[in-house]
């Protein structure tokens, strides 16, 4: 299909560029090619039929790909140039806090020193290592205003995990774990996962007509059964609890904890410490508040930082300097809820993680926090009334539209997000939080510059006008990419999860 | 701030068309009792060439071009310089997770292909994106094994990776949920006695790990056959995926077709993944078809688009925390994507014939080093299992030379067995691969025979 020409030329539309198709790697295969040259053998080779079993060996893995090296750079290169990525424009999905991903950071976690370096290196091989560990360590309790912390859960949902596994040893150590958390209906699906593997009853809350915790709801749920509560704050809305204080007096009055998501800290650096406002742990995800890249999908790193009460069941090991300046592993942690992962956890997202703050300083991540901020405010100021404003509350790092006024036009969230493509975005989040029906959720970050935010929002208007005018244009988006919309309910229901062998 | 891209002009014009003043008004619906008072107390902006200066020093604090012979999880392979090439374009790197596939199709298409290179390696259907690391694939498939036979216990051999087990403890401990170990034998293998003995009805699971922690290629056949005896499904971890490319693939049925592995859980880090310390890494699960469903971690499926052209997309999703929250299979959410990429070129690279190549590198590698210290009176090698990489060695008497002399020569040694096994003292775990010189060898066999 052609695109329709642009009524404005301000609104900078996406064109494809040339570019091959390209098979999968099997596809490409050529028996005898080959992409790497291998290190020299400086010992006799051995037959593994000497060493092994004939049955515990195998043949040649029939159908493996055979290639050369530029078969491979010519592939992934393709392959790649049909991604979208945040330095080729902004990013906005809403709690995944998309931000420009520093270059540097790049550089120094290759160094050899980090990169090439084992996890049973002798401490006094490693205290580079562990130095970076402790630095940012007390970087993160500093922001945080939490009094320790480990580095060692890979993601923010193992961070979840961590910290709920915390609650529960210590109020078990108190002589009861308890039965239930409280998760606010607005919570990512993580928390109430998290909290389920950890062995709990999950009871979701419901939220209060501005989309806060309920505060006299909250108040009877909470009993003596209840663990602890899961607040995301600032929330899916991107709306502080502002009734903070009061929620954790609900809690602790009654024996239990207040465990805080920090996936959106993005809006509160050196704005807000939960630390000095009563939750009891919190984890953080490096890869959205402190600028480590995204990956496709990974790897992150979600350290779980506690108040002093909760230290002593932190995973094992935590890292300690002593008097000298010597680093060490602290292995003797009999309270401890054990390990949740293999050695130090993502390390190379700490030196990431370490680099970007002390790239900022105090000053440059309040100021991040701040841009952040305004980069959404001017979003929602720009696109209230244009879109449906669910709940029109002040709100921090992100808004959420729902596509309510679009609706009336046939037109939903889904399409609006695909049309949105055509105007050279990554969409939203879409249909999340769940407490919007048809939530578009937006977050900048403080990556984007006026200019951005402007073709943004005109990309926003447009589709709402083509909306009205045109429905069919937006709702058989998007028209522009390299493949149109994919059949997702094909794919579930017939699934073809591999390559295969054509069978001759 | 350079990574701010807007002068303070912009910013007052943004506020202006809001009908602001200052950018603390958008923070003033937070109560002031919660407000920080005071600026961050942290290091103040570092320069860019101060950066690389203060991270060169940090990285010199860590041993560098020292061979090492320490395994145990983590191992030193040849990484050609493609893959970090590759995994360096934005495209990849800066991406999010492929929710939309329309601008996603690079990531998807690689990671189909990293799923089916993964059922190739360990001879099953399917494979999922990736998950953290060994460690948690492990326990992950464990949790699996439990929903797939409705049954509450756990038996892994004492072979498997102490850190792997521990972190098995740690997401069962508080479940309903016993987990006994299985000893091993003299020849470092999992004692097929003690398992007969400890199997039961209840058991969901036996899970070993292979090569195991010692080195040594466990039973297999053996192992599944008392395992499915008892309606148990059977776990093989792999913590040296390299070994792929040339053992019988635990998902393979026996020469008389029976089922071997259910599921097969590993440590992707060997094909392509720098050490860095132990993470990133790269988790996988694969298994039967037939389990699909209770699943952990994200897949990528095959589909068309309106147009006909084939595409990719995530699937199954309902087996996941965004859509079935507390009832989902797992709570992970993100994984480790990149490491995964690194994994698919590095496998690309290697292809058909440089897989096998190199496994047999490291086999020749380790026999070599075994036949060498066999030689010396006062070392005893432990353990006669086959063995890919890794090995065992107690010395009998007091060792000759000291930690600073072996460093001094740019060698560190093994892992200490002590540490996580107290009645193996004065034993230690030594891993040889490709990178490890013969010289190097030579020059550590020298040592303990002369000190």
């Amino acid at each position: 299909m052609t695109p329709p020409l642009m009524s404005d030329e301000k609104i900078r539309k996406a064109r494809t560029h040339v570019n091959q198709n390209e098979a999968l790697i099997f596809e490409r295969s050529m028996p005898g090619k080959r992409g790497v040259a291998l290190p020299q053998c400086d010992v006799p080779e051995v037959p593994p039929e000497s060493v092994f079993d004939q049955k515990a060996l195998r043949a040649a893995i029939d159908d493996f790909p055979e290639v050369s090296e530029v078969d491979v750079v010519r592939h992934f290169t393709r392959l790649s140039t049909w991604n979208y990525a945040i330095d080729l424009g902004m990013y906005p999905l809403g709690s995944c806090t998309m931000k420009y991903n520093p270059k540097i950071n790049e550089v120094v976690a290759r160094y050899e020193g980090f990169a090439q370096s084992h996890p049973y290196l002798p401490e006094v091989l490693c205290q580079g290592n562990l130095k970076i560990q402790h630095m940012l360590g007390e970087c993160l309790k500093e922001i945080t205003g939490m009094d320790a912390l480990s580095l060692q859960p890979a993601a923010g949902a193992q961070g979840e995990l961590t910290g709920i596994l915390i609650i529960r040893a210590y109020l078990q150590s108190r002589g009861n774990p308890r039965k239930k958390i409280l998760i606010p209906d607005s919570a990512h699906g993580t928390n109430p996962s998290s909290a389920a593997i950890a062995g709990y009853q999950v009871e979701n809350i419901k939220s209060g007509e501005q989309g806060c915790v309920d505060v006299s709801a909250l108040r009877d749920a909470v009993t003596e059964d209840v663990a602890a509560l899961m607040l995301t704050n600032p929330n899916t809305l991107g709306v502080y609890e502002r009734d903070l204080l009061a929620i954790v007096d609900i809690l602790h009055s009654k024996g239990g904890l207040v465990y805080m998501d920090g996936a959106n800290m993005n809006a509160l650096l050196g704005v807000a410490r939960p630390g000095d406002n009563g939750v009891d742990v919190m984890h953080l995800n490096l890869h959205k508040t402190f600028s480590t890249p995204h990956g496709g999908g990974g790897p992150g790193a979600g350290p779980v930082a506690v108040k002093s009460h909760l230290e002593p069941f932190l995973p094992h090991p935590t890292v300690e300097m002593d008097a000298s300046g010597t680093y060490s592993y602290n292995f003797k942690r009999p309270l401890s809820v054990g390990r949740v992962r293999s050695f130090y956890g993502n390390f190379g997202m700490l030196v990431r993680a370490l680099a970007y703050i002390l790239t900022n300083g105090p000053g440059g991540l309040k100021q991040t926090s701040e841009d952040a901020v305004l980069n959404a405010n001017y979003i929602r100021s720009q696109l209230k009334g244009i879109y449906d404003l669910p709940f029109d509350q002040p709100s921090l790092h992100e808004v959420v539209f729902s596509d309510h006024l679009q609706n009336k036009y046939g037109v939903t969230t889904m399409e609006i997000a695909k049309r949105l493509m055509d105007y050279g975005f990554h969409p939203p989040t879409v249909y999340f939080p769940l407490i919007v029906h048809g939530a578009l959720m937006i977050e900048p970050t403080e990556s984007e510059s006026l200019e951005e935010l402007d073709l943004f929002v005109e990309a926003m208007k447009a589709i709402a006008e083509e909306s009205a005018t045109n429905p069919d244009l937006v709702k058989k988006a998007p028209h522009n990419t390299r493949v149109h919309k994919l059949d997702e309910v094909a794919a579930a229901r017939n699934p073809v999860l591999r390559w295969k062998p054509k069978k001759t | 701030m350079r990574y701010l891209p807007k002068s303070d002009s912009e910013r007052k014009h943004m506020l202006q068309t809001m009908g602001l003043e200052s950018t603390d008004q958008l923070f003033s619906h937070i109560p002031a009792a919660i407000r920080l008072k005071r600026p961050l107390q942290l290091p103040a902006p570092y320069s860019e060439p101060a950066l690389l200066e203060f991270f060169k020093t940090c990285a010199a604090e860590n041993a560098t071009g020292m061979v090492s012979f320490l395994g145990a999880g983590m191992y030193r392979h040849f990484i050609p310089i493609v893959v970090d090439h590759l995994i360096s374009r934005t495209e990849f790197y800066s991406a999010y997770t492929p929710y939309q596939p329309e601008v996603s199709q690079g990531t998807l298409q690689a990671i189909f292909e990293f799923q089916s290179l993964m059922c190739q390696l360990t001879g099953m259907d399917v494979a999922n994106a990736s998950m953290y690391d060994g460690a948690t694939a492990m326990t992950e498939s464990a949790l699996m094994a439990q929903r797939i036979t409705s049954r509450t216990d756990l038996l892994v051999a004492e072979t498997v990776h102490p850190e792997y087990r521990e972190v098995l403890l740690t997401y069962t401990r508080h479940l309903n949920t016993r987990v006994r170990n299985v000893a091993f034998t003299e020849s470092g293998q999992v004692d097929l006695d003690d398992l007969k003995k400890r199997l039961s009805d209840k058991i969901a699971a036996v899970i070993i790990q292979s090569p195991n922690f010692f080195g040594n290629v466990e039973q297999l056949e053996e192992i599944a056959r008392l395992a499915h005896e008892r309606g148990a499904l059977l776990v093989v971890a792999v913590a040296e995926s390299l070994s792929l490319g040339l053992l019988r693939p635990p998902g393979q049925p026996t020469g008389d077709g029976q089922p071997v592995a259910d599921i097969v859980a590993g440590e992707g880090q060997s094909l392509g993944i720098p050490i860095s310390y132990g993470g990133p890494v790269l988790g996988f699960i694969a298994t039967r078809d037939k389990h699909v469903r209770q699943m952990p971690g994200r897949l990528v499926g095959q589909t068309v688009d309106t147009g006909g052209q084939r595409g990719f997309v995530l699937t199954l999703a309902t087996r996941e925390q965004h859509i079935r929250r507390e009832k989902a299979t797992s709570n992970i959410c993100t994984n480790q994507a990149l490491c995964a990429l690194m994994c698919t070129i590095y496998l690309s690279l290697l292809g058909k014939e440089g897989l096998r190549e190199i496994a047999i590198q490291n086999v020749s590698k380790s026999q070599y080093a075994i036949s060498r210290f066999k030689t010396i009176e006062s070392i005893e090698v432990l353990f006669n299992g086959p063995r890919f990489n890794e090995f065992v060695i107690r010395s009998k008497e007091r060792r000759k030379f000291s930690d600073r002399k072996l460093w001094k020569q740019k060698l560190v040694g093994g892992v200490s067995l002590k540490r996580f096994y107290p009645r193996l003292k004065n034993a230690e775990l030594l891993c040889v691969t490709e990178l490890t010189p013969k010289v190097s060898i030579d020059t550590l066999v020298d040592l303990y025979q002369n000190g």
